[in-house]
């Protein structure tokens, strides 16, 4: 028989009304591996990272982690998970490290798990502060520190570094690469960020409107586009589209402001450029910018959706 | 670490951190028993305004006071009314009325006759006329017929203090426990919780269990100063009363746990409480005796749950009650709490 894979999400849905939250997406992960699921406001991400943590139910599908189901085996499951919601608040009045105790005695810890979740996180000197009195980016840390506690074998962290400043962000980030090198850690981690994605995570999944756009490693994912290159660019009046045909092979074009402005995506920069700017010249059109770039996840998404990550 | 100790703990230390729950749980109650107690009892003098209404020639009534002047009216034994006349015309007096400066409106006729006019469902004007009437047709208080009765446990505030205990358990479980639970669904920390290994069981205790001990202390609290400052003493059996107290906490633990069992809306959760708690407050006999609604409207108040705590409490209080008598109101009680919880939980939302 096969070893049952740390998660194993198939083909799972969940609706709420008319919105299609979840539809019909299907994951698995293996022991120690990072994942990254991108995608832009609304595509699900929080749903789905929400029915493997069992707080929500599927409508459709079947999730399971290590080869156990929510339902049957509850408290095995979130004895080995590690979590992070997207918001949540602590009790106003509690300290720091009292609500460290709090959370560690639910996975019956000894109390030198406190500390070393603090010193994780770096809010060693905040331990006796009031959670109501810690910044929005202090909140995160401790946030990450329960998901800590229990060392586990699986962390699912939703939208861990958003709002976080850029050190912050790194050190997090850090804090991570080291619970994966020390414990063997799995993780699933929402993000808007590709960066992010693509530093923590081997694999990314993209979704929108709850389903699977692409999934692959950064590299895979980039060369579907065959490594695509990127030109925008601006003149002071109008290019027919027919003529970019002529210049040459593109894989997408976005024209703008009467074919003043555009993006054009194209497989080879080298080939397309130089003709690109011989027909400007030849027509006398005045060049106000242009600029060339590799193509990025970010890129990628709005070719495959019309929308940023970020939006 | 304990998980069901922590949870206690961090329940403790939410309440004592909140200096405007403390005032609330702990100082209000005090305050209210204190200050009605005083308000209600002690000085038998009293003050009484009465309006006079003068037609033409009431100037020959001999019986009636000038305007402004006053006339003591009683005795040692029973205490003195001051009574106040003020002359006014009819609108001024009928405004007098509706402003509640005066209760008793009063004619005076040329020929020595008076007219009284007055709301006989007002015991104080039905008094004032009595004394008055006597008074003008010259028949005094007999001060030898009249014996004083020092009897404690029947002074208002023997009344009062114990209502105000059954209130303050009713209270503190409502506003406590629902705030709370409202309030860390709010902040998504209760599905934070239960996405860990915790026991709900273990939750739930603990706020129970932390809502029984702080109780306790106010309710002590209150029994202390009000025994202090009005010598408030338990004469009926003391275990019975913690039996009660028990069975208080119980029910309106288990009664929170079902308004808060759904709803993350702070507003929505105030609406609840206020729609359960206020006509129990109002009917139950907690400041007034509640004998004095129609006999079809006790019938009801009497099976209301804070009319039962409140009731028995007074009757350990005041009465000498033994244990057996609070056994049955000590077993409906707790038995319909439970009931209440075992519906809430089913019910509650922890996501
Ligand atoms: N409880 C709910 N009731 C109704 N609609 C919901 C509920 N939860 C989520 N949705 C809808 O499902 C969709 C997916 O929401 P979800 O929170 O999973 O998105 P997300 O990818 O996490 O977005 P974000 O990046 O903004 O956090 C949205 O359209 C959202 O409005
Ligand atoms: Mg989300």
């Amino acid at each position: 028989m096969q070893k049952d894979p740390l998660i194993k999400v198939d083909n799972v849905k969940k609706y709420f009304g008319s919105t299609k939250a979840v539809d019909g997406i299907s994951l698995q992960i293996e022991k120690g591996e990072f994942v990254a699921l991108l995608g832009p406001n609304g595509a699900g991400k929080t749903t789905l990272v929400e029915m493997i943590e069992g707080i929500q139910k599927p409508d459709k599908g079947e999730i399971s982690i290590k080869g156990l189901l929510w339902g049957k085996n509850d408290k095995e499951i979130r004895e080995v998970i590690g979590l992070s919601l997207q918001e949540t608040h602590f009790i106003d009045k509690l300290r720091v490290d009292e609500t460290l105790a709090l959370f560690a005695s639910f996975y019956s810890l000894p109390k030198s798990r406190i500390e070393t979740a603090l010193e994780m996180v770096g809010l060693e000197v905040k331990r006796k502060t009031y959670t109501k009195n810690l910044s929005g980016g202090q909140k995160q840390k401790l946030a990450l520190g329960i998901a800590f506690l229990n060392q586990p074998e699986i962390l699912l962290l939703d939208e861990p570094t958003t709002g976080l400043d850029p050190s912050a962000r790194r050190e997090v980030w850090d804090i991570l690469m080291n619970m994966k090198r020390e414990f063997n850690t799995a993780m699933i981690l929402t993000t808007h960020y590709m960066e992010e994605a693509s530093y923590l995570c081997k694999r990314i999944i993209m979704v929108d409107k709850g389903k699977v756009l692409a999934r692959g490693t950064l590299e895979q994912l980039l060369a579907e586009y065959k490594n695509g290159e990127i030109i925008n660019f601006e003149v002071d009046s109008g290019i027919d589209e027919k003529v970019f045909k002529e210049l040459g092979h593109y894989l997408s074009i976005n024209l703008q402001e009467n074919n003043k402005k555009g993006e054009i995506i194209v497989e080879s920069l080298v080939n397309y450029m130089p003709a690109l700017l011989k027909y400007i010249e030849q027509k006398s059109l005045k060049l106000s910018a242009i600029e060339c770039r590799k193509m990025t996840l970010d890129d990628l998404f709005i070719t495959l959706t019309g929308r940023h990550l970020t939006e | 670490m304990n998980q069901l100790y922590q949870l206690f703990i961090v329940e403790i230390k939410e309440y004592i951190r909140e200096p405007g729950a403390l005032f609330w749980s702990i100082l209000f109650p005090i305050l209210l028993a204190l200050g009605l107690g005083m308000a209600f009892s002690g000085s038998s003098e009293q003050d009484r305004t009465i309006a006079v209404v003068c037609s033409s020639g009431c100037d020959n009534n001999t019986l009636v006071p000038k305007n402004e002047t006053s006339t003591k009216i009683g005795n040692e034994k029973i205490g003195y009314t001051t009574f106040k006349f003020q002359y006014t015309d009819w609108n001024q007096a009928v405004q007098m009325l509706k402003q509640g400066k005066t209760s008793l409106v009063l004619k005076p006729y040329p020929n020595d006759s008076i007219s009284y006019h007055f709301d006989p469902a007002n015991a104080d004007a039905k008094l004032s006329y009595l004394m008055l009437s006597d008074y003008f047709s010259n028949k005094p208080i007999k001060e030898s017929e009249i014996e004083v009765l020092k009897q404690e446990g029947t002074r208002y505030v023997d009344f009062l203090v114990p209502g105000i205990l059954a209130m303050g358990i009713m209270m503190s479980c409502m506003w406590g426990i629902s705030y709370r639970t409202v309030d860390r669904r709010n902040k998504k920390l209760l599905r934070r919780m239960v996405a860990t290994p915790m026991k709900k069981a273990n939750y739930v205790i603990a706020q129970i269990g932390s809502n029984i001990l702080t109780g306790a202390i106010e309710a002590s609290l209150l029994v202390l100063v009000t025994h202090w400052v009005f010598d408030i003493r338990i004469t009926g059996s003391f275990v019975g009363l913690v039996l009660m107290f028990l069975a208080g906490n119980i029910f309106f633990s288990g009664l929170a746990w079902l308004v808060a069992s759904r709803t993350s809306k702070t507003q929505i959760a105030n609406g609840l409480i206020n729609l359960v708690v206020m006509p129990m407050m109002i009917m139950s006999g907690i400041y007034f005796s509640y004998h004095n609604f129609p006999d079809f409207m006790i019938s009801v108040i009497k099976f209301l749950p804070l009319t039962i705590l409140a009731d028995n409490i007074r009757s350990l209080f005041l009465e000498g009650t033994g244990i057996n008598h609070v056994l049955p109101p000590f077993v409906i009680l707790s038995g319909i709490g439970i009931l209440l919880f075992a519906i809430g939980i089913r019910v509650y939302k922890w996501y």
